[in-house]
Parts: structure tokens; sequence; C-alpha cells
């Protein structure tokens, strides 16, 4: 179906927290489709979006799938690492170092640079 | 997006489309996510002094040729069946009208690698 000659890079923004809303899940979703299609692909986490990242999440009680679990997997879709709004993750205290996947940390600069080099960009 | 009965998302993209389109530029593909599939249903009523939410998507569709896909595991969540989603799940009724699409999120990659622009109205 897709022509494999036109890639365009694209940044999926998370700003939803994984349960509060079932767009946390489907923007994952987005991201993991266009990797499987063979697009390059990144995420950056921001606001509240940066709680998917947390440690230790249990779904088992909320009867739905698990976001860390998904996050964990993204390496094997060559999704190496993604990138974190550093005021976000410093303002809910996060441990990047225990993160489900390699995460790095932007501050605005830098995430302004990131949402310049990508052709297309998805917020969610 | 967000469902056509839940504020202005939805109003707006659908207007954007449309003003998109008078002033020359083509229009690929419209992809339905999460909650914004409910774009798609056939049974909506909307309030005699309401703007009417369906009609101007099937505008885009009849008038002109614009795709309009609705993702499938959203569609599933949400209740928007086509027939062939109603009869596979045994499911009394398709919902979604017949301007509309049911299909996978591949639809979504596969026009953002063809096109110049993605826009999307989030939730």
């Amino acid at each position: 179906m897709l022509d494999a000659s036109k890639t365009k890079s694209l940044l999926v923004v998370i700003r939803h927290s994984p349960y509060g809303s079932s767009l946390a899940r489907a923007s994952l979703d987005v991201a993991l489709s266009a990797a499987a299609f063979g697009q390059p692909v990144d995420l950056l986490f921001s606001g509240d979006g940066v709680l998917q990242l947390l440690q230790g999440q249990q779904t088992d009680a909320a009867g739905v799938k698990n976001i860390e679990r998904l996050l964990a997997s993204l390496p094997l879709y060559d999704i190496e690492q993604v990138y974190v709004d550093a005021e976000a993750a410093a303002r809910y205290k996060l441990e990047l170092a225990s993160a489900p996947l390699p995460a790095l940390a932007l501050d605005r600069a830098a995430i302004g640079e990131l949402l310049q080099r990508h052709d297309h960009v998805l917020g969610f | 997006m967000s469902s056509p009965a839940s504020g202005q998302c939805a109003m707006t993209a659908s207007r954007f489309a449309h003003a998109l389109l008078a002033r020359g530029h083509s229009i690929r593909r419209v992809f339905f996510l999460d909650a914004g599939v409910g774009n798609g249903l056939s049974t909506t009523v909307f309030p005699q002094d309401e703007a009417d939410r369906l009609q101007p998507w099937v505008e885009l569709s009849e008038q002109h040729g614009v795709e309009l896909i609705l993702c499938i595991a959203s569609a599933l969540k949400y209740g928007t069946l086509d027939e062939t989603e109603a009869q596979r799940h045994e499911k009394a009724a398709a919902s979604v009208h017949p301007a509309f699409t049911v299909s996978g999120l591949g639809q979504l990659v596969d026009a953002a690698a063809a096109s110049d622009r993605l826009v999307t109205f989030g939730g």
C-alpha cells in the first residue's frame, strides 16, 4: 500500500496521561504504525504525557492495556529512544533513568529544534 | 479529534477542510482517530436549532471526492461499525454512514508520507 520511496519524518507529541484518556493509547498506536511502515518517527512526551514514562504501572485491576509494557517494546520497532520535555519531567519529579525505555530530556530550545527538523508533527 | 457531540473541534475541522478546498488546495484524505470516529456515525440526530455535524463531511466526500477514513481500532471501541464489522462481531446493526470507510492506521501513515502538510485537530 505504502510507496516506500516516499518517507516523511514524523514527530508524535504526546500530552495525555497514560490512563486518563483513550488518546494516550491511540497516539502510541499512531507512532507504532508509522514505524511499522518504515517511516522515521520520534516521540516527544510533554505536559501530563510524561506520566506515561512512570515505572511500575499496574493495570490489571483497571482492565486496560499496560502503557509501560507497550513503551518498553518500542525498541522492537526501531524506536530506541524518546524525548521528554525537561520542565514537565521536573514538575512531576520523574526519574528518567527508570523509564521503560531510554528517554532524553530536552529544554525549550531543544524542543523547538526537534519540532523544526521533522516534516510532520502530530499532536495529541 | 474529539467527538462531534462535544466542543467545537469537529466543526472546526470540517469547516477548515471546506475552506482549504475553496482556496484551491487539495485534500488527500481525512483520518478519524479515537473519539473522532463518532463523526462517521449515521445514527446521530442533532437538535434542530444546532448545526448538523455529519453533513459537512458527507459533502466533502460526495462533492469533492475526499476520502474519509475511520480508524478501525477506534471504530470498534466506539461502536462505529460498517456492515462487514457488524457481521463479523455479530452486532445488530451497522452504524457508519456510507461516505466513510473503516480502515487501519496505515491509511494515516500513507497519507502523511505522500502529503506536503499534515493537519491535526487534537483532542
